[in-house]
């Protein structure tokens, strides 16, 4: 199983308007990103707290249908 | 109320300072993210517990419950949560990861 990168960058941008999605396709397999999110929705929250909001935007697929996420979160 | 696989999970951060829920061993990681954990923890020189979840299914599935969190590896000092390996080593760049040892306490082996 595999995610478009088109489909990360959605998923992000619904759950956290207003963000800024930079996706990596890491091996060019559809398999494994590296995603840079800068988002105001950051701001004030903990390493972990900020990617529980990336990881909460893509559902239940990380993990799953998506995986290898390389994830750095910036707060805006 | 009470979940047998948390509560072994429990048992697993509250006995170690530090534990690391990590795809294979520290000789033979079997993911690149695991592999950049155990590095990390190597360069901290901290002693540390690890959990091979691909050895132990119940703990792979039961972790991510309990965490909250859905990918593995997972670290955890003084049996709270600290992240994954992207957070490891942006804790370990920024000198926090170094400062939460030593305010747990751990003395560093390196």
């Amino acid at each position: 199983m595999a995610m478009a990168a088109q489909d990360i960058e959605s998923a992000i941008l619904a759950a956290l308007p207003g963000a800024v999605v930079d996706i990596t396709d890491l091996a060019g397999d559809g398999d494994h990103y590296a995603a840079v999110v800068t988002a105001s929705q950051f701001a004030g929250l903990s390493r972990v707290a900020q990617q529980r909001l990336v990881y909460n935007a893509l559902g239940g697929r990380m993990g799953g249908a998506l995986h290898a996420l390389k994830l750095t979160t910036i707060p805006a | 109320m009470s979940n047998p696989v948390h509560d072994r999970i429990t048992t697993l951060v509250t006995s170690n300072d530090v534990v690391l829920f990590m795809k294979g061993t520290p000789f033979f990681p079997q993911c690149g993210f695991s592999s950049t954990a155990i590095q990390i923890l190597e360069r901290l020189g901290v002693g540390f517990e690890s959990v091979d979840v691909l050895a132990d299914p119940e703990i792979r599935a039961g972790i991510k419950d309990y965490s909250d969190w859905p990918t593995i590896p997972q670290l955890y000092v003084k049996g709270e949560f600290v992240g994954g390996s992207d957070i490891m080593i942006e804790m370990f760049q920024a000198g926090e990861l170094q400062a939460l040892v030593a305010e747990a306490g751990i003395a560093s082996q390196a």
